[in-house]
């Protein structure tokens, strides 16, 4: 770990004018689960690491208005503990999906969604298109774990949050402080499949720090979020969905899709919510809705099996909602 | 594993590819943005500056102790205890926050003290594994892990008796399934599970 | 009277084959017990190996100039020079040290290597693209038993198939390296090990070669180990980690702790061999197998590795036709180190499977097929006995059903089977036991406890031989300065140490018998030690207790020798040993993930010492089993020659909740007269061989290697 100057400010506009607005020369500790794994593995070398520990505005989950707030210090535990959140059952199954109570303790649901790809050529230090003499190493290469949909390059590694998905499903915002103030933005907007290496997996500048995650009331909707993982132990999803239903009349009358693990973003599939409209929400529809979110898969040369799994995890978090 | 060398090779250590080492000394911060602090704030603000990258002096509370410490900013919690304090309980064996094996608990939750700064520990209640027994006795979990045999190379086991310890503080009639779930943040090569889980269960008045 | 040595008959056990708390497990629970990662000596320097990013290369410049200048900097050695070649990413470069752990990284951050790259190759699975590439050596045919072709024409059932498992790492949790203090007295070493007393020989060669140090004592070594982290199979040698950090101790004069990083550890300190191939099986309509035929290859690194002893278990030369080739893989992999019961685990893999298809195509139980073929094993009963134990255990009457699970749902059930095999010859040793006049025994041998329990094994062996209890023997072990024993390796401790320690332990109180024979007035022939006393077996009135006992001693020690082998020792170990696990799993077939139900052990190993450690041993092996049956591999990328999952996050282990219920029952007083039997290894072969069967018998056809991954459990179903 390359060593460097530490801030602990206790406001957040201090603490983004402490930040670079280059991504990668200084960085924001929050929780720490990812980052100072990362500065170990010297795929970041900030000079500066400005930490949001001593922020008191940053804490905690509560209702806000109709809806809930997430401050960007409120652990995986926090949430799993909050009466105000349990509603929001694909939050809560996301939660669950964390098993380990050392990261659930430590890690932030902000942190989550901010952390970096677990690609490992990216975490091996080929950086975030795994390059090697020129030539991409993922559509060759060791790509079981990698995107099967927003592959056509330069970008094939996959987003690595846990509730990024059930957020966009539910329609969450982001408070985002920067040295000129404050700025909201969908989480949805939050990602994107980067175009080169000089760009990051987020659209935030190194200097704009999130403060909270605002999530609309749920107002009827059903919600449910379904992980493929191979371990009880702390592992990464294979792919997992998160849904968003409002059933009127027993028949779905709006639905939210969104897939983890399968895209460099949190992939929202349209054509998933269009075949569960107007349908009865049953394994039957979410398995159409499930095929249907794949139908445009590219599966590179190792990950078949992952469009498999998406599809199960859309037909099961569709059944668990309904 | 440098991505690029014009020497047509690399070694492994200096993983140089993404250091970007163009940063400004000095952005936003210092006596003007301090100063832009409300009062109260300015008050504290000693413990507010921006600090390192050379040692700092720090204090740790650890079972029930003030240990004062001076740590590069980039120094972890395990590698304080060990090093610095002698505290050598906490393993260092993933060194990157999926193994347990550091597992310490601050302020009543456990922790993966690899993960953590030590300059983020202060002000925090730190329970290690020697801090949990006495001379004279054990705590229930490490008596029922000496019990059911839960250990064999014993290098994880620290690990596991903190987070079996934090299962049990948090919930002392923890079900088999809550134990097999509060430790799924700690591996063992051995294969001492079978051990770990009765004495953990047995630590919260179950029958293994 | 060779007889004395002898296991005391069943009935006079009170400690040995009975349960025991484990004789260092307070110290475990209690973060007490210090291993080598823990030592903090004073003055202590950090080292960190400088390794290769290159697979394979000649090495054209090595620059320290800028980590030199490093802020606490003290100094490195080179391991390798210019001009040199590495084969393998993460090979050992230099080491490198400061004064903290952090300078330390600055430092070996701060040194650049050079390579010219030469060509490199990481992949073994796909044998022609190796052959192309020209990694492949070439192989003879190993022809056994009756005539091939007419066993082939008398089969009625054969089945072809391929099968395969690939490289795994140990991924001992404290990483090899050791702490080195070089004094003008003594080198002091403390070093994560399975053999410590041959560490002295080989770090003494190991500095011998550098002319600078020249000739170096053995004697002059001392190596300590109370305590190790874990070693499998790894951790016999010093290693050019050991050799540099001394060298880097006599340099700056202080004691200097290296230690391998978690991803050094996964790339260059132990793997286990791949092995994949065609296999061929016949049998008779009867389910009589009578032949077997296999194309097998693997990698072990740079060197490639021997072949498989297969067909495993079921081999009998007379009764069932063989041929065997074996294709040896050359790799720029880090080179693979014995891993528990090497090469059995994967010749399960490649004769339990074949099998178990066989006996799906011939319409029979598995369980009546393996019976059956029992004859063609070494040793027939021990395996018939094994197969209905574990069957009972395991439900297999109830459970079993058909291939194919045609029960509702995407979970399916099914169960599986395997038998292994393992010798366990015990090693060589010698101990020295003392009586004290105050009472106090010790027992001293040059042995570890690799987390085995031999602390308590040999507790129990002297405390039995004199009449006390476990807390009355302190057992002094981990110390090259003790009576020299063997390397921790193949199942070889526990019948050489409880052999040598029975036998000092024998002779000691022959002595003290003598002492107390002349005070008491009896004849030393008649008096037994027992429950806390030393007594005449004629008149009990003739009795001391243990201390009084030793007081009789006055101001003299007694000390007794023993060894292993000795002729005259009596019959107090063998070697051979048989084994038989099943497994009981769920299958997701629309996930491809598998759970398991419940893995079920019967295993033999004569006689047992201490019945919870033995187990303890077994339930670690099924554990370590599922692990590699599901989750490990170790993954390399072809463009770069790098692994890509040198961590715990993708190189997978169980945790505590993906095991299931595991049960374990060790064959006791059914072949105690054999004596003490190694277990280390036999449990640690058949889990992979009986979990891929019990999967096949889920979902109905087999998933041809392991790991038993969801990409791998749906591609056999969508190819099915």
């Amino acid at each position: 770990m390359q060593n460097f100057q530490y801030f602990a400010p206790t406001d957040a506009l201090v603490a983004a004018q402490a930040l670079s607005p280059e991504p990668g020369t200084t960085a924001v500790l929050a929780g720490g689960t990812d980052l100072v794994s990362l500065l170990k593995q010297r795929v970041e070398t900030p000079t500066r690491v400005v930490s949001l520990r001593n922020i008191s505005a940053l804490r905690g989950i509560s209702k806000k208005g109709g809806g809930l707030r997430i401050g960007a210090m409120a652990t995986v535990e926090e949430l799993l503990d909050s009466k105000a959140a349990a509603p929001y059952k694909s939050l809560v199954q996301a939660a669950q999906g964390i098993s380990a109570p050392q990261v659930r303790a430590m890690g932030t649901v902000v942190g989550d969604l901010l952390q970096r790809p677990r690609c490992w050529y990216f975490r091996n230090g080929h950086g975030l298109l795994a390059m090697h003499e020129g030539q991409p190493l993922v559509p060759k290469g060791e790509n079981r774990y990698h995107a099967i949909l927003g592959n056509k390059g330069p970008a094939y590694f996959v987003s690595a949050s846990s509730f990024a998905p059930a957020l966009v499903s539910l329609g969450a915002r982001v408070t985002v402080a920067g040295p000129d103030g404050e700025r909201e933005i969908p989480v949805e907007n939050l990602y994107r499949i980067p175009s080169s290496e000089a760009e990051r997996e987020t659209t935030l500048a190194g200097n704009e720090i999130v403060t909270e995650i605002s999530v609309p009331g749920l107002s009827g909707m059903r919600t449910a979020t379904y992980e493929v993982r191979q371990r009880q132990l702390l592992d990464w999803p294979l792919a997992t969905a998160s849904v968003a239903l409002r059933v009127r009349g027993g028949k779905v009358s709006d639905a939210r899709v969104v897939l983890g693990h399968v895209a460099p973003i949190p992939w929202r599939s349209s054509e998933a919510e269009t075949a569960l409209k107007g349908k009865a929400a049953t394994e039957g529809t979410g398995e159409a809705a499930g095929k249907a979110a794949v139908s445009a898969a590219t599966p590179l040369s190792q990950n078949q099996a992952k469009v498999q799994l998406a599809t199960v995890a859309v037909k099961r978090a569709v059944a668990m909602a309904a | 594993m440098s991505p690029e060398n014009p020497h047509g090779g690399s070694q492994r250590a200096p993983r140089k590819g993404f250091s970007r080492r163009t940063f400004i000394e000095g952005v936003g911060i210092g006596a003007g943005a301090v100063g832009a602090l409300g009062a109260a704030e300015s008050a504290r603000a000693d413990q507010h500056e921006v600090v390192g990258p050379a040692a700092v002096p720090i204090t740790l509370n650890i079972n029930g102790t003030s240990h004062k410490l001076s740590v590069e900013p980039r120094v972890t919690l395990v590698d304080a205890l060990r090093n610095m304090l002698d505290h050598t309980g906490a393993k260092k064996v993933c060194d990157r926050a999926t193994c347990g094996a550091c597992t310490v608990i601050v302020d009543g939750s456990p922790v993966y003290s690899c993960t953590m700064l030590a300059i983020e520990a202060q002000g925090r209640r730190i329970e290690t594994v020697e801090g949990i027994s006495s001379d004279d006795a054990m705590h229930p979990v490490q008596t029922q892990f000496v019990k059911y045999d839960a250990q064999q190379c014993g290098f994880c086991t620290p690990g596991l008796v903190m987070a079996g310890k934090a299962i049990v503080d948090r919930n002392p009639r923890a079900s088999m399934a809550e134990i097999e779930s509060g430790l799924c943040g700690n591996i063992c090569r051995c294969g001492t599970y079978v051990g770990v889980r009765k004495a953990v269960y047995a630590a919260a008045g179950g029958r293994a | 009277m060779a007889t004395i040595y002898d296991w005391p008959a069943s009935a006079d056990r009170s400690l040995i084959g009975k349960r025991h708390i484990r004789v260092d497990g307070p110290d475990k629970a209690r973060g007490v017990a210090k291993y080598s990662y823990d030592r903090n000596l004073d003055g202590m320097l950090y080292a960190l190996l400088v390794t290769s990013g290159t697979s394979h290369g000649r090495i054209i410049g090595i620059d320290t100039s800028a980590a030199e200048k490093v802020p606490g900097y003290k100094g490195h050695v080179n391991i390798l020079n210019v001009g040199d070649e590495v084969q393998w990413v993460g090979t050992e470069i230099l080491a490198i040290c400061a004064d903290t752990e952090e300078h330390a990284r600055d430092a070996e951050a701060a040194v650049s290597v050079h390579f010219e790259k030469l060509p490199h190759w990481v992949k073994d699975e796909d044998v022609k693209k190796a052959g192309e590439a020209n990694r492949v050596a070439p192989a003879k045919d190993d022809t056994k038993g009756p005539d091939l072709d007419a066993a082939w024409k008398s089969a009625d059932a054969v089945v072809e198939g391929y099968y395969g498992l690939p490289m795994i790492t140990h991924c001992c949790l404290e990483p090899h390296g050791q702490v080195v203090h070089w004094t003008d007295d003594e080198i002091t070493v403390y070093a994560s090990t399975q053999a410590v007393a041959r560490i002295p020989a080989d770090l003494a060669k190991g500095l011998s070669r550098d002319e600078s140090i020249g000739t170096i004592d053995a004697e002059k070594i001392h190596v300590i180990t109370p305590y190790m982290g874990g070693g499998f199979g790894s951790k016999f040698n010093i290693d050019t980690w050991g050799i540099a950090c001394a060298k880097l101790s006599k340099q700056t004069g202080r004691p200097v702790k290296l230690m391998l990083d978690r991803d050094e550890e996964l790339m260059v300190a132990g793997s286990r061999p791949s092995d994949f191939g065609n296999i061929k099986v016949g049998a008779k309509k009867d389910g009589t197998l009578v032949a077997y035929e296999s194309e097998t290859w693997s990698t072990g690194g740079v060197a490639g590795r021997g072949s498989p002893p297969v067909p495993y278990v079921y081999n009998n030369e007379d009764r069932l036709a063989q041929k065997a080739r074996h294709l040896n893989v050359s790799t720029n992999i880090g080179p693979a180190r014995a891993w528990r019961a090497p090469n059995h685990p994967q010749a399960a893999v490649l004769t339990m499977c074949p099998m178990e298809d066989l006996a799906a195509k011939l319409d029979m139980d598995p369980v009546e097929f393996f019976k059956k073929n029992a004859d063609l094993t070494a040793r027939p009963e021990v395996y018939r006995y094994e197969i209905d134990k574990c069957a009972e255990m395991i439900g297999w009457k109830d459970n079993w059903h058909k291939r194919g699970d045609s029960g509702p749902g995407p979970v399916k059930r099914g169960l599986g089977l395997s038998l292994h095999t393992w010798g366990g010859r015990p090693h060589d040793s010698t101990c020295e036991v003392r009586i004290q006049p105050d009472g106090g025994v010790s027992v001293n041998l040059a042995s570890q406890d690799l987390g085995v329990g031999t602390y308590t094994t040999l507790a129990v062996v002297a405390a039995e031989t004199l009449g006390l209890q476990i807390p009355d023997i302190k057992v002094n072990i981990g110390s090259s300065r003790l009576p020299i024993s063997g390397a921790s390796g193949g199942s070889t401790t526990v019948g050489g140490t409880s052999a040598s320690t029975r036998r000092a332990t024998v002779n000691a109180l022959e002595d003290l018998k003598g002492v107390v024979a002349e005070s008491l007035g009896v004849e030393a022939a008649d008096l037994v030690a027992k429950e806390g006393k030393v007594f005449s077996k004629s008149d009990s009135s003739k009795s001391l207790s243990w201390t009084d006992a030793c007081k009789k001693l006055g101001n003299r020690t007694i000390t007794g020798q023993g060894k292993q082998p000795d002729r005259n020792g009596g019959k107090l170990n063998d070697s051979g040993v048989g084994g038989v696990q099943m497994a009981d799993v769920s299958v997701d077939v629309e996930t491809g993930v598998v759970t398991i139900n419940k893995v079920a052990a019967v295993q033999d190993v004569g006689l047992v010492v201490c019945l919870e450690q033995c187990e303890s041993q077994v339930y670690g092996s099924l554990i370590q089993g599922v692990g590699w049956a599901l989750y490990e591999e170790t993954v390399y990328d072809q463009a770069t020659g790098t692994m890509l999952n040198p961590d715990m996050e993708f190189y997978k282990l169980a945790g505590a909740a993906d095991i299931g219920e595991l049960e374990v029952h060790m064959v006791q007083n059914k072949y105690d007269d054999r004596g003490v039997i190694g277990i280390g290894e036999p449990p640690a072969i058949s889990p992979g061989a009986a979990i891929s069967n019990a999967v096949a018998n889920a979902i109905g056809v087999r998933v041809p290697t392991l790991p038993l991954t969801p990409d791998r459990v749906l591609a056999a179903l969508a190819n099915a």
